[in-house]
């Protein structure tokens, strides 16, 4: 079986985004970037599944940037077999072009299990999983806290409200993966050095029409000015006043 | 707050892809295994003996060297890799240090097949600890004086002597040390347990606290035929290992220094004084910018010696340059960090105070700032100040 697990580069938490002069784009300031945490989850859980023989093949995809070859390579010295990044020439590129991009590219690779984040760290779209599979015509779970493969069936495990959801999922299947499903490990050095030897394809990503157009990002609206509602002890009937009738925080 | 290395002119950016994925390892391995336990091993004056076969594991030990279940990076990767220890502390950097350059690096060089074989795979994996014994109580900045000895007997070698300043020496399953012999100084492999080999940790340290400094002893103490570096051909062999281990420390204290400033950045910020964040007042405004500038400056001299050194280009003063450059540097953001931060500064809630106390071990070991400083001039006069011509 062929895993491909679907990775985008995201700015690390830490960074500060606002949107660049013009609006048509948003500027990243300080900070590293990343494998997005799901996606790197999933990534992990994919190396287990390679490494225990349910998977001979595992393949990451990643659609971004022409400098992501460093968190490809990344995937790749964690355990990834191969590594396809799809240059992406768009400047804005929205969760449903990215689906028909990325499935398109599942596709070609003959993959028959697609794990990916639930959302990405970034734009919280939280729908390309989804859309993969509808595109590919595949089974689809979500918010995977568990995974497992055998027989050409996934079982997973969904976290709900008083109860776990266990799922079979007759492959091929796209599924999404929520935090506690894998720790990442560490890459090794060693596993730098032999990844430096594993296929990295690189190549421009095909034309999809985005479903929506970007008009503007606009910064977040300015914070209200603090009050100070009085001083020492005497305040302290004010403020829960104030908490609880005027902000109903209480 | 997770750290936020500086990186002002986009240094890193001069890295490789695959020394980045190196970075960014190290950073996180360092956030989640060092720092939360680091604090507390330097107040109780203990070594974090956790993470060696974790390091082991990620290959961060003897990293520049090839085979022998090595890693084979390049200098450059090796620096990034204690650059990002450092951060966390001089003391597990220290660590690295000594099993790399200072252990495996002279039996990687100087050793016999065997001695490769044996030693070589188990300190990479960590399973094996490795100390370098040079410096002793009465030479220290002047190694020739050594009075440690090595007399040939029928079938070895008897070593008598002392070694001082010897980090990880108690807790070291191999000891490379360095003794005087008829033909001049060579490196022997003393193993832990041999008769008349004994060590002892020297105590009551506010410096490097998280690391084992020791004393070794020999006293008649009998190694056999093969336990000498066949490779080593005098003083200049140990010296070697310290060029490689001063490289990694020129590294280092970049790391130190980052911690510093970003400690420095976010208490200016966030600390209220006279009614406006600190860092509205163009005093701590400056000092941010003198230690942003010293640790650019820091990012540049080091990514270029590690590239001369990659290229085979580098010359033994421009680790001496570096070293120097960078550990002063680093010290002086560790002590303007902890000024900046007041009276909050002297406590171990805020790194600053123990980055402070660590790096002066560090701008003393390894030669010190001054002996550097006369590295680098017989070096561009011709002439020799140090005192041995």
């Amino acid at each position: 079986m062929h895993i491909a697990v679907l990775m985008k580069r995201v700015p690390e938490t830490t960074a500060r985004v606002r949107p660049a002069a013009g609006g048509r784009s948003v500027e990243v300031q300080g900070g590293e970037t990343i494998i997005s945490t799901y996606d790197e989850i999933a990534l992990e859980r994919a190396i287990q599944l390679r490494e225990a023989g349910v998977a001979t093949k595992l393949t990451v995809v990643c659609l971004g940037a022409a400098e992501a070859t460093k968190e490809v390579r990344k995937a790749l010295a964690m355990g990834a077999d191969e590594g396809l990044l799809l240059v992406d020439a768009e400047p804005f590129r929205d969760p449903a072009s990215a689906a028909e991009v990325l499935a398109g590219a599942v596709k070609d690779l003959g993959a028959q299990l697609v794990i990916c984040g639930w959302k990405a760290l970034d734009d919280d779209s939280a729908v390309v999983g989804g859309c993969v599979a509808a595109r590919l015509g595949w089974a689809y779970a979500s918010f995977a806290t568990k995974l497992d493969v055998a027989g050409g069936t996934a079982t997973v495990h969904r976290e709900m409200e008083g109860a776990t959801e266990v799922l079979a999922v007759a492959l091929p299947a796209v599924i999404t993966v929520q935090k506690g499903l894998a720790e990442p490990r560490f890459a090794s050095l060693k596993g730098i050095m032999a990844a430096k030897k594993k296929p990295l394809v690189e190549k421009p990503a095909p034309a999809a029409s985005n479903a929506s157009a970007l008009d503007a990002y606009l910064p977040p609206p300015d914070r209200p000015p603090g009050r100070i509602v009085g001083e020492g002890v005497a305040a302290v009937a004010e403020l829960v006043r104030v908490l609880k009738e005027e902000v109903h925080a209480l | 707050m997770p750290y936020e290395a500086p990186d002002f002119m986009d240094v890193d950016g001069l890295l490789t892809d695959d020394e980045r994925v190196v970075r960014d390892t190290v950073r996180s391995f360092v956030e989640e295994r060092v720092m939360p336990d680091i604090g507390k091993h330097f107040e109780e004056g203990t070594f974090p003996h956790n993470l060696i076969p974790e390091m082991g594991e990620m290959g961060l030990l003897g990293a520049s060297l090839e085979g022998y279940g090595c890693a084979g990076m390049n200098e450059t990767t090796y620096g990034v890799i204690c650059r990002e220890l450092e951060r966390g502390d001089s003391g597990v950097r220290s660590f690295v240090s000594v099993q790399g350059s200072l252990v495996m690096y002279p039996i990687h060089t100087f050793g016999s097949e065997e001695q490769k074989q044996r030693w070589l795979p188990k300190l990479a994996a960590g399973k094996a600890v490795g100390c370098f014994g040079l410096t002793e109580p009465d030479f220290g900045s002047d190694p020739g004086g050594m009075i440690t000895n090595a007399k040939p007997t029928a079938d070895g070698w008897v070593l008598n002597g002392a070694k001082m300043w010897i980090t990880n020496g108690t807790i070291a399953d191999v000891a490379v040390v360095w003794a005087k012999t008829p033909e001049g100084i060579r490196g022997f492999l003393v193993e832990k347990g041999t008769k008349g080999y004994t060590t002892r940790d020297t105590e009551r340290k506010w410096s490097l606290r998280a690391s084992h400094t020791s004393e070794l002893y020999f006293d008649d103490c009998h190694v056999s035929k093969d336990a000498i570096l066949p490779g080593s051909t005098g003083l200049v062999s140990a010296l070697m290992c310290l060029n490689s281990a001063r490289y990694g420390i020129a590294w280092g204290a970049i790391g130190a220094a980052q911690a510093c400033y970003d400690e420095a950045l976010r208490y200016a910020k966030t600390r209220i004084i006279y009614k406006k964040p600190m860092g509205r007042f163009q005093l701590v405004q400056q000092k941010l910018v003198e230690m942003l500038t010293g640790i650019t400056n820091g990012q540049l001299l080091a990514w270029r010696l590690g590239n001369l050194k990659d290229t085979g280009k580098s010359h033994f003063t421009h680790v001496s340059m570096a070293k120097r450059n960078n550990v002063k540097m680093a010290l002086e953001c560790a002590r303007t960090t902890r000024d900046m931060l007041g009276a909050s500064g002297i406590t171990h809630e805020y790194v600053s105070g123990r980055h402070m106390a660590n790096l002066e071990s560090v701008i003393t070991y390894e030669g010190t700032h001054d002996i550097h400083a006369l590295i680098v001039g017989m070096h561009v006069t011709g002439l020799n100040a140090l005192g041995n011509d």
